[in-house]
C-alpha cells in the first residue's frame, strides 16, 4: 500500500527546498500518506484494460513550425526581477551546485 | 579560490598494466533550428542579454510550451544516423533542480522514454574499427548562461553574486549517451577523441548543428572508471564536464585514468563526483558529489503531449541521411587516390571534412592534404586548438593553393600567406598584397638578378656552359637570395639555362 515515511517526506522537502520543522514533519507526513492512499483507491476502479496515463487527452504530435516569433524586450523580461544589472538577472551567489 | 590540490598521477603504462578502463561519453548537440525547443524565441545565443526570451523560456506562470517540430525531425535524423531505433511513442519529462540557470526550476528533458535508443557508431582509430554502442539520444533544452561577479577569479567559487542571461535557455539540445566502452585499454583516450570527432563529422553532414566545440554547440562529458585488470567489474566513475575540444577529450581521459590509478593503487577509493576540466592547466578538479543531488524527481511533462513519430515519417527521414561514414571514407579515398596511410592520417587529424571542402573549392587532393596535415596541423598543435577551429576556411586554403598554381607565390611564400590569414590579416589575396609576397615574375627584374649572379660566379657559369646543368642549382640559390625568396625558382632556372646556352 502506498505509505510515505516521515524520512521520505523530509527528503522530498529537502529536494524541494522547503524548510520543515520536526513538528511540521510530524503533522504533514501522516496527512500525505492519507492523500496517497485516497488517490490509490482509483486503482480499484481501473482494471487491467485501463493503461496508466499522464495526459487527460489522447493527443500526440502537437508541433510548432520552426518560426521565430517576437517575445519580450529585455526591459519587459527584467521588469519583475528583484535585481538586475546590465540587462541580466542578478541572483545570489551559488554554492557548489553547478550543473 | 583555494589553490587546486595537485593530484598524484600514475605513469600511463603502469595504469595499463594494472587496470582496465571503462569509458562513457555524453555529448550535447545544440541544434541550429531557427527557434527554441518549446517557444518561438530565436535559437541564437549571444547578442543583447535577455532580448531573446519570452514567458515560456523564462518559466513565467501560465506560459505553455509547444514542441518545435523541426527539432524532433533533427533528433530522429541524428538517431537514424547513429543506427538507433526510433521510439514509436515517447514523452518529455521534468528534471527538477534548483539552479538559477534554469528559471523554471526544472529542465524539460526526456527520462526513461528517449526518442532514439540502441544504436552504434563504428569509429576508426589508427586504421582499426571500434564499435561504440549508443544507449540513447534524447531531446532537451539548454540552460541560461551565468556570469559570476566578484571574488578573485570570476569563477564560481568566491563569486559574490551571479548575473544570468536566458537567451540560451530553451535552445534545443540532443544528448547522445554511449554505453560503457570496454576493452579499449591504452587506446581509451584515442577512442574517446575519435568518437567525438567522428560524431561531430556526422552532425555536420546532417546539417543539424553548427557543431563548433569552441562555441559550445557540441559539449562532451567524459565518464571514466577503472577496474583491476581482468576483473570484469565496473569501478566507481567520475564525470568530467564540458570538455570542449577533441584534444581535451583525449587528455581528460588520460588524466582521469592516471589519477584514478594513483588513488586506487594507494588503497584509496574514487569519489563518485563530477569533475571540472581546466583547459589551461590540463587537469581536472573536484566538482559536485553525486548523491542526493542526483534525485531529480523526474515525472512526465503534463504540458506537452507525447511524441509518436509515424513509421512513414521515420522512413522518409531515413531517406534524407548523408552517406554512411565508412562508405564515404572509402569513396573519398578512391576519388582522391590517397594511400591507406594518407587516409588514416587525414581522418586521425580530424581533417577529412576540411580536405573534402578544400578539394571542392578547387584544390588538388594532394595539395589540400599537404596544407591541412602539414602547415595547419602543426599550427593546431602549437596553438592547442582543434584543426577545425583554426581561423582559416577551406576556401581560403584552396585560394592559397591556386596562388601557388598560377605562380603568384611559391611554396615558401605560401607559408607566409597562411601565417597572415591565421593572424587575421584578411583573405589570401589581401595578405599577398599587404605583405608584398607576390613573386617577381617580371623577366626584366629577374633577368637583371640572373645576370649579376652569373657575373659574380664565373666558375659556376662556366661549368653550366660546358653542359653541367646540375650546377645551375648554386646560381638559382644566389638569385633567390637576391630576390629575398620572392621569385619563381623554376623560371629562374629557365632564365639561367637560356642565358648560358
Amino acid at each position: 500500500m502506498p505509505e510515505i515515511s516521515r524520512a521520505e517526506v523530509a527528503h522530498l522537502a529537502t529536494l524541494a527546498r522547503i524548510d520543515l520543522s520536526d513538528a511540521e514533519l510530524d503533522h504533514l507526513a501522516p496527512q500525505l500518506s492519507v492523500i496517497l492512499e485516497s488517490v490509490a483507491s482509483i486503482n480499484g476502479v481501473a482494471g487491467d484494460d485501463v493503461p496508466p496515463t499522464s495526459h487527460a487527452l489522447p493527443l500526440t504530435n502537437v508541433f510548432r513550425e520552426d518560426v521565430v516569433v517576437p517575445g519580450l524586450t529585455a526591459e519587459e523580461a527584467l521588469s519583475g526581477a528583484p535585481a538586475a544589472e546590465g540587462h541580466r538577472f542578478s541572483v545570489p551567489r551559488i554554492l557548489g551546485e553547478e550543473q | 579560490m583555494t589553490a587546486p590540490v595537485t593530484d598524484t598521477l600514475m605513469p600511463f603504462d603502469d595504469v595499463l598494466a594494472a587496470y582496465d578502463p571503462a569509458l562513457g561519453l555524453e555529448v550535447h548537440v545544440e541544434l541550429n533550428t531557427a527557434s527554441k525547443m518549446f517557444c518561438g524565441c530565436p535559437a541564437v545565443f549571444g547578442g543583447e542579454p535577455n532580448a531573446g526570451v519570452c514567458p515560456t523560456c523564462l518559466g513565467l506562470p501560465g506560459a505553455m510550451p509547444v514542441v518545435n517540430g523541426k527539432a524532433v525531425e533533427s533528433a530522429i535524423r541524428i538517431g537514424l544516423a547513429l543506427n538507433c531505433d526510433i521510439a514509436e511513442w515517447c514523452r518529455f519529462a521534468r528534471k527538477n533542480y534548483f539552479y538559477p540557470d534554469m528559471p523554471k526550476n526544472f529542465q524539460t528533458s526526456q527520462y526513461d522514454e528517449p526518442i532514439c535508443f540502441d544504436g552504434y557508431m563504428d569509429v576508426e582509430v589508427d586504421g582499426e574499427t571500434v564499435r561504440v554502442e549508443i544507449e540513447r539520444a534524447h531531446m532537451e533544452e539548454d540552460t541560461g548562461k551565468s556570469l559570476h561577479v566578484g571574488g578573485s577569479t570570476g569563477r564560481i567559487h568566491g563569486a559574490d553574486y551571479s548575473l544570468v542571461d536566458y537567451n540560451r535557455a530553451g535552445i534545443p539540445l540532443i544528448e547522445i549517451v554511449t554505453r560503457p566502452i570496454l576493452g579499449a585499454g591504452g587506446r581509451a583516450p584515442e577512442v574517446a577523441r575519435a568518437y567525438v570527432a567522428q560524431l561531430r563529422e556526422l552532425i555536420v553532414a546532417l546539417g543539424v548543428s553548427e557543431a563548433r566545440m569552441d562555441q559550445g554547440n557540441l559539449r562532451a562529458d567524459v565518464n571514466l572508471s577503472l577496474a583491476p585488470k581482468g576483473s570484469g567489474v565496473l569501478g566507481t566513475r567520475t564525470e568530467t564536464k564540458n570538455v570542449n575540444s577533441f584534444r581535451s577529450v583525449e587528455r581528460a581521459v588520460r588524466y582521469e585514468m592516471q589519477r584514478h590509478a594513483a588513488i586506487l593503487s594507494g588503497g584509496g577509493s574514487i569519489r563518485q563526483e563530477t569533475r571540472h576540466w581546466h583547459e589551461d592547466t590540463a587537469i581536472t578538479t573536484s566538482g559536485r558529489e553525486k548523491s542526493d543531488a542526483e534525485d531529480y524527481r523526474y515525472f512526465p511533462e503534463p504540458d506537452l503531449v507525447p511524441v509518436a513519430p509515424s513509421r512513414e515519417w521515420v522512413d522518409e527521414l531515413r531517406g534524407t541521411l548523408p552517406e554512411n561514414p565508412t562508405v564515404r571514407r572509402a569513396r573519398l579515398q578512391a576519388e582522391w587516390g590517397f594511400s591507406d596511410l594518407e587516409m588514416r592520417d587525414t581522418v586521425g587529424a580530424g581533417a577529412l571534412g576540411l580536405v573534402e571542402e578544400t578539394i571542392a573549392e578547387g584544390a588538388a587532393p594532394q595539395a589540400a592534404r599537404k596544407w591541412w596535415l602539414g602547415e595547419l596541423a602543426r599550427r593546431s598543435n602549437e596553438d592547442g586548438v582543434d584543426i577545425v577551429d583554426l581561423p582559416i576556411t577551406p576556401a581560403q586554403v584552396a585560394r592559397i593553393q591556386a596562388l601557388v598554381d598560377d605562380r603568384t607565390v611559391n611554396d615558401k611564400l605560401a607559408r607566409q600567406v597562411f601565417e597572415g590569414v591565421l593572424a587575421g590579416e584578411g583573405s589570401p589575396d589581401e595578405v599577398v598584397a599587404s605583405r608584398g609576397l607576390a613573386v617577381v615574375s617580371d623577366d626584366g627584374a629577374l633577368g637583371a638578378a640572373v645576370d649579376s649572379a652569373i657575373a659574380a660566379n664565373p666558375d659556376v657559369a662556366g661549368r653550366i656552359r660546358e653542359g653541367k646543368v646540375a650546377a645551375a642549382g648554386a646560381l638559382i640559390g644566389v638569385v633567390m637570395k637576391e630576390m629575398r625568396g620572392q621569385a619563381d625558382a623554376g623560371r629562374v632556372r629557365e632564365l639561367i639555362l637560356e642565358k648560358l646556352a
